[in-house]
């Protein structure tokens, strides 16, 4: 659509972004209009008075980046070290760890009985077939299940926490199964890295 | 901290030159029921950004229920009901006409005078003033569209709100609330990680929404002037936010470390209660609007269905028995029907189910359409959608007839939450 106010819009808010650098200590918020509702005609009266309120020209935005911590010479990073592979594929619909990947599973167990102060965030993922938060669900199934395989090899349920990605690390718009394969899967993340 | 002042500086712009909204209106059936009105130009002093009388127009034909006529043939403007010579509108057949203007006062505000005349009995219908802020005149407009709409159709209009919906734009996620005609596009909060599940409060001040900032599912709610707080960081998964229609109370999902559950929590974070416990998945809680029902979908019975219980917990009942597949319950605000998303035929589409009948209607015709938001009054959903490889608004009309699409070019639109009423 053809906007005409385009620019003067985006000079407003260009006006509102030097405002909000310029006047830290001002506040920003305009107080809801007093809005008076006169009648313009004796029988004309519909409403009482109302305020044009939540008026979003003040939105304010947060900016929300971590930052993340690397550090050298750690196993967990070693490309040449079992530790570092970190995903667990699954088939369709399903949260059983396939062989393939026990192997893997076995070396993470073994890691974090041997660094009890080392903590590990199991990230469940699926494809994007579904809504999102039922994926988010599905995904913690996943993550769930391979908890289960690290409790079965002697790791505390301490030094584990499952969470699910859902959809949300998909491949955006798979169009066949070897796309959508990648996307069901468990990420093994320690907690810092 | 200047750094921190330049980045809201620079993502502002980007905001401002990316994500507006772009509306494409699209509607299909339902003429015969169209209201012919005349809204006639307001008189406008000064320079003001927007034409107020546009804002009300367009307002009105996207709702699909008006009929806007051309007033090119007639050559006055009145700007009061008293200018009003009605024997020079009676050939355009409209069935009401609006004349206005928008006055500049001393102190930078603005005083805009509206009146609404029924043509034929050359009376007047209502009229209103208001004295605002100039960049209040948007806003405005659309409670003046909805006082048209009101008068006319005897139902509560919808244009005075905001909606809420998620943006993800060169590696970024963004929450952003728009005016529900998606001009005045805003973020108010952005992330390298997913945002998802935006959740109005009943008041429109706060939204709650799900941030993985932190590597995993975390609830925040942020109030529109920007004070974000955490709601929920407990062990696992804290995910699907449902304000109670109090707003003093939340339905949330927690993992801990098994399957999602549905929990209640004050607004406060205090309180924290397991509302059901089962050993299946459980999630997407939605309130009705008299507070006594908490819908949830749960694939208990093997397949995900929606099921009911009551706000207080206790037996569980299912609602949804059509298709294999039923996701995202939300109830209309009369509490009659349920929305929700059905694979039809592996396409995922907006379907409505009447409480009473139990009969179900297929409402979009998307492939992958996910999150259905009812309007305020109940008559539009909200859903996203997608055109091509990119997430798209799109809504239609809780009969079906009426279509419309809301896209951003380049840009990837989901999640849309329609806010209430602006008071």
């Amino acid at each position: 659509m053809n906007n005409p106010t385009w620019n003067t819009k985006l000079l407003s808010t260009l006006v509102l972004a030097l405002l909000l650098a310029a006047c830290k200590s001002m506040p920003m918020v305009d107080k809801p209009a007093a809005v008076e509702d006169k009648s313009l005609s004796a029988q004309a009266v519909t409403k009482p008075a109302e305020a044009v309120s939540a008026d979003t020209s003040v939105v304010k935005e947060v900016v929300v980046d971590g930052n993340a911590t690397t550090s050298a010479n750690n196993p967990l990073k070693d490309p040449n070290n079992i530790l570092s592979k970190r995903h667990v594929y699954f088939d369709f619909d399903s949260d059983a760890v396939k062989a393939e990947f026990r192997p893997m599973v076995e070396a993470h167990a073994k890691y974090l009985s041997e660094n009890r102060s080392a903590k590990v965030i199991l990230q469940g993922n699926t494809d994007e077939r579904g809504t999102r938060e039922y994926n988010l669900s599905l995904g913690q199934r996943r993550s769930v299940s391979v908890k289960k395989s690290l409790n079965l090899l002697g790791v505390q349920d301490a030094q584990i926490e499952t969470v699910s990605f859902g959809e949300e690390k998909a491949t955006g718009a798979c169009a066949d199964e070897a796309c959508s394969k990648q996307n069901r899967r468990v990420d093994v993340v320690y907690e810092n890295e | 901290m200047p750094i921190l002042r330049l980045t809201v500086f620079f993502t502002a712009l980007l905001v401002a030159s990316l994500a507006h909204a772009a509306l494409e209106i699209e509607i299909s059936g339902g003429s015969a029921q169209q209201v012919p009105v005349v809204i006639v130009p307001f008189f406008q002093t000064g320079t003001s950004a927007d034409n107020i009388s546009n804002i009300i127009a367009a307002d009105l034909k996207r709702s699909g229920l008006f009929r806007v006529l051309e007033i090119g043939g007639v050559s006055s403007r009145p700007a009061d009901i008293s200018q009003i010579k009605y024997a020079e509108w009676l050939a355009l057949q409209a069935q009401a006409m609006a004349v206005g203007k928008v006055e500049t006062l001393p102190g930078n505000r603005l005083n805009v005078t509206f009146q609404l005349a029924d043509v034929l009995k050359q009376t007047q219908l209502t009229g209103m003033q208001y004295n605002i802020a100039p960049n209040q005149l948007r806003t405005a407009a659309h409670k003046i569209a909805d006082v048209i709409y009101q008068k006319l159709t005897g139902e509560t209009g919808n244009f005075a709100s905001h909606i809420a919906y998620i943006t993800k734009a060169n590696g970024r996620y963004a929450l952003q609330v728009s005016d529900a005609d998606g001009e005045n596009p805003l973020t108010m909060v952005s992330s390298k990680e997913p945002i998802i599940s935006p959740a109005w409060s009943p008041d429109g001040n706060k939204i709650a929404y799900v941030s993985f900032e932190k590597k995993k599912p975390i609830i925040f709610v942020q109030s529109l002037s920007g004070q974000r707080s955490v709601l929920a960081s407990f062990k696992g998964n804290n995910s699907a936010p449902a304000w109670s229609p109090d707003g003093t109370k939340l339905a949330i999902v927690l993992t801990y470390a098994a399957n999602s559950q549905v929990y209640t929590i004050n607004a406060d974070g205090t309180n924290l209660k397991q509302l059901i416990k089962s050993g299946a998945i459980d999630t997407e809680p939605t309130w009705s609007p008299d507070a006594n029902w908490i819908y949830f979908s749960s694939d208990r019975g093997g397949r995900p269905q929606i099921y009911k219980v009551s706000s207080a917990g206790g037996e569980v009942q299912r609602v949804t028995f059509e298709g294999t597949y039923n996701l995202s319950p939300r109830l209309s605000p009369d509490g009659k029907s349920l929305a929700m998303i059905r694979n039809d035929g592996g396409k995922f589409r907006v379907a409505l189910q009447d409480l009473t009948s139990g009969q179900v209607q297929v409402l979009s015709d998307g492939a992958q359409d996910e999150s259905p938001s009812f309007a305020p009054n109940g008559r539009m959903i909200l859903y996203a959608t997608r055109t091509g490889e990119h997430g798209a608004l799109a809504a239609v009309s809780a009969d079906g007839r009426v279509k419309q699409h809301l896209n951003e070019a380049g840009g990837d639109m989901r999640e849309p939450a329609w806010g209430p009423l602006i008071k």
